[in-house]
């Protein structure tokens, strides 16, 4: 075991596929030379060369347009777009091209690219380096979206983008990168895409976040255990499009209730999905109204530290939440 | 005295090389009029088509590898794909979305070419797209140190999209084996070429670093030769070539458009005087690989091959319904 932060288990997570699989480069703004404005891919270009660690142009549309090129022509791309905020321009080539391919073509052409971006509000980064856009993709059939928080688990998703067949979205919160390490196996493993994870077990309610909002929540579960004798199951669905909702519905049903936590804009935000799924499959189970937490429907987030600060749900509106629900 | 060398002799075609690509031009017209009809008589929901651009696409395709380079097509290279390998049943069975369609088995509308053994990939209908998306090929040939070449083609309306742009540099950033040829029709459905292209397509080539060439898109070995000139420079590792065919539509933009709303019948008329069929017709007259006699058996067989065709795809099933659902990912 190597203890590990979210940043350097995606590293690591490059740099075994790369050394593992000759077809597997990585290409974006700075990933190169400078190893990633993140420092996310630093040394790759070292030992693997600027082909594979390749420098491209700013332009959003090509990264991802010439990644699906490249990887119907054999290759294996990982494309980083810098901040996620700055995906729109390669939207096209995400939502009408990569997405459609295989279908498009009956099933003749399909497209194994990654496309990392990092995501999520820090300090510092106000209007366009905060942003949540992970929902944009996750209404698109053909896409698949993951959005890890811990580092264990973004290794062995990473490496589960990289082989599969499809396009897969794997946002990255920045906050998280070097929040907090971990143990993280050397030896190689996957984590499978399209599974959640239940990080703790509860009887009294069901909290689904992921990112940032996820470790609050843990933080949150344990006070609440210790002040309150409340028991929160705390789940991270890992992949965001398409859903388990198996796991999601599973642990609805056993406590009655349940809130889903992110840090993007409300309205029509990942945990809308969990909500109707949870309403309409669970409803007989429920013994509260499904409830939700998310950013104001503002433009993430403002630059000033106060402003910045009220944009996210903080452990203060998660507590009164899980409260209010604990006790509905 | 001694003969001069005729045109395709210097460009080292002999006979065989002119029948196929008149063979090529001639099918891809005569199976696009029939289109039409079928969707007049109300048996083919959309037409889009390729009359007028056969030289540009023939001229150029002719120097592919079928299944080694890539081809990324647009809407109208119905003879690029057909000097490839596609059929008149093909291209039929594509018109009404049957299950045979090749191109993706009645998902897609006609015009949206896919082979994975032609190495055809599969088209989109967002205008520029292709683009990156064929440079990233042309990337995938260079890393590995492969000659293959990908040709990319599009009309000038395409050529006013940021995609293009972004690909024509990055190619002209990394040297890559790719052909841009861009079918200038002079017109984007309505809009004129002068309200969409700022001074001259060919040229801007030169701002991203490699050579633009224009050239007479209504003479297929005029195309051929700017063409081989730039796979050849592709495959010896020179790099992008962008060639701008200045050519003409015959026919209104699509089935569901009506260019008398912009277009003067007196300026179709001109452009059918340089009806690149005719126009090569006349040469292979002269050059004596075609006669009367000839050109009726090929003109006979074509339209025997098309009738088989619209029998075929029409009597073609259809695909059930729940196919919709499948194929939507890749299984590992
Ligand atoms: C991004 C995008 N915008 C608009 C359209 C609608 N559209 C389809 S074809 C076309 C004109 C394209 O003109 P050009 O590239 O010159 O090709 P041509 O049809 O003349 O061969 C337009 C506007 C589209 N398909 N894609």
């Amino acid at each position: 075991m190597a203890v590990r932060n979210l940043l350097q288990a995606i590293h690591d997570a490059l740099e075994e596929e790369m050394r593992a699989d000759e077809t597997v480069l990585i290409l974006g703004e700075d990933v190169g030379r400078a190893g990633g404005v993140f420092r996310v891919t630093e040394g790759l270009q070292e030992e693997f060369g600027p082909d594979r660690a390749l420098d491209t142009p700013l332009a959003e549309s090509l990264i991802v347009g010439s990644a699906i090129g490249l990887s119907v022509n054999g290759m294996r791309p990982v494309a980083e777009i810098q901040f996620a905020d700055f995906i729109p321009p390669a939207f096209d080539q995400i939502v009408s091209e990569a997405a459609r391919f295989y279908y498009r073509s009956n099933g003749a052409w399909n497209v194994p690219i990654t496309i990392r971006a990092p995501y999520g509000v820090v300090p510092g980064g106000a209007l366009y380096h905060s942003q949540s856009v992970e929902a944009y993709f996750c209404n698109t059939p053909g896409l698949k979206v993951v959005a890890p928080t811990f580092p264990k688990e973004a290794k062995g998703l990473l490496k589960s983008a990289i082989r599969d067949p499809n396009p897969v979205l794997f946002f990255e919160h920045k906050r998280c990168y070097r929040l907090l390490k971990e143990d993280v196996p050397e030896e190689d493993y996957t984590v499978p895409i399209g599974e959640a994870k239940i990080h703790r077990e509860g009887e009294d309610i069901t909290v689904v976040a992921y990112g940032l909002v996820l470790h609050t929540a843990l933080e949150v579960a344990k006070k609440l255990s210790e002040e309150h004798g409340i028991e929160a199951e705390v789940v991270e669905p890992l992949t965001l499009y398409p859903l388990d909702r198996e796991t999601i519905l599973a642990s609805a049903r056993k406590t009655g209730k349940f809130l889903a936590i992110s840090e993007a804009n409300i309205t029509g935000s990942v945990t809308a999905e969990m909500a109707a799924l949870v309403a309409r499959e669970a409803f007989e189970w429920l013994d509260a109204p499904v409830m939700r937490l998310g950013a104001p429907d503002i433009p993430a987030a403002a630059f000033a530290r106060p402003m910045m600060d009220a944009f996210v749900p903080d452990a203060a509106r998660i507590e009164s939440a899980m409260l209010e629900l604990a006790r509905y | 005295m001694e003969k001069t060398r005729t045109r395709h002799e210097a460009l080292g075609l002999d006979e065989g090389d002119l029948i196929r690509m008149y063979r090529a031009m001639l099918l891809a017209r005569r199976t696009d009029e029939r289109m039409w009809i079928l969707n007049r008589q109300g048996r083919a929901a959309f037409v889009i088509s390729c009359q007028g651009h056969e030289a540009a696409q023939v001229g150029a395709a002719y120097n592919m590898r079928p299944g080694y380079d890539y081809l990324y097509p647009y809407y109208r290279d119905f003879a690029m794909t057909t000097v490839l390998g596609q059929s008149a049943r093909d291209h039929l069975l594509s018109l009404l979305g049957k299950k045979e369609d090749p191109n993706s088995a009645g998902r897609q509308m006609p015009g949206h070419f896919s082979s994975r053994e032609l190495r055809i990939v599969t088209a989109s209908a967002p205008v520029g797209v292709q683009y990156p998306q064929a440079v990233g090929s042309a990337l995938a040939f260079k890393l590995r140190g492969e000659d293959g070449v990908v040709l990319v083609s599009g009309g000038e309306g395409s050529t006013s999209e940021g995609d293009w742009h972004e690909a024509m540099n990055f190619a002209g950033v990394r040297r890559l084996p790719v052909v841009f040829l861009v079918q200038n029709n002079a017109y984007a459905i309505s809009v004129p070429e002068e309200l969409q292209v700022a001074g001259s397509i060919a040229k801007r080539a030169e701002g991203y670093g490699f050579p633009g060439v224009a050239v007479d898109g209504n003479d297929v070995l005029a195309v051929y030769e700017v063409a081989k000139e730039a796979f050849g420079r592709a495959r010896r590792g020179e790099g992008p070539t962008l060639i701008e065919a200045k050519t003409y539509r015959l026919t209104a933009h699509s089935s569901d458009d009506d260019d008398r709303r912009y277009r003067e019948r007196e300026e179709i008329e001109r452009w059918r005087q340089k009806d690149p069929i005719l126009r090569f017709e006349r040469y292979l007259f002269e050059v004596g690989v075609l006669d009367e006699e000839k050109k009726e058996e090929i003109s006979a067989q074509i339209k025997a091959e098309i009738d088989e065709a619209v029998e075929y795809a029409e009597a073609a099933p259809f695909a059930e319904p729940e196919e919709a659902l499948e194929r939507v990912y890749a299984e590992a």
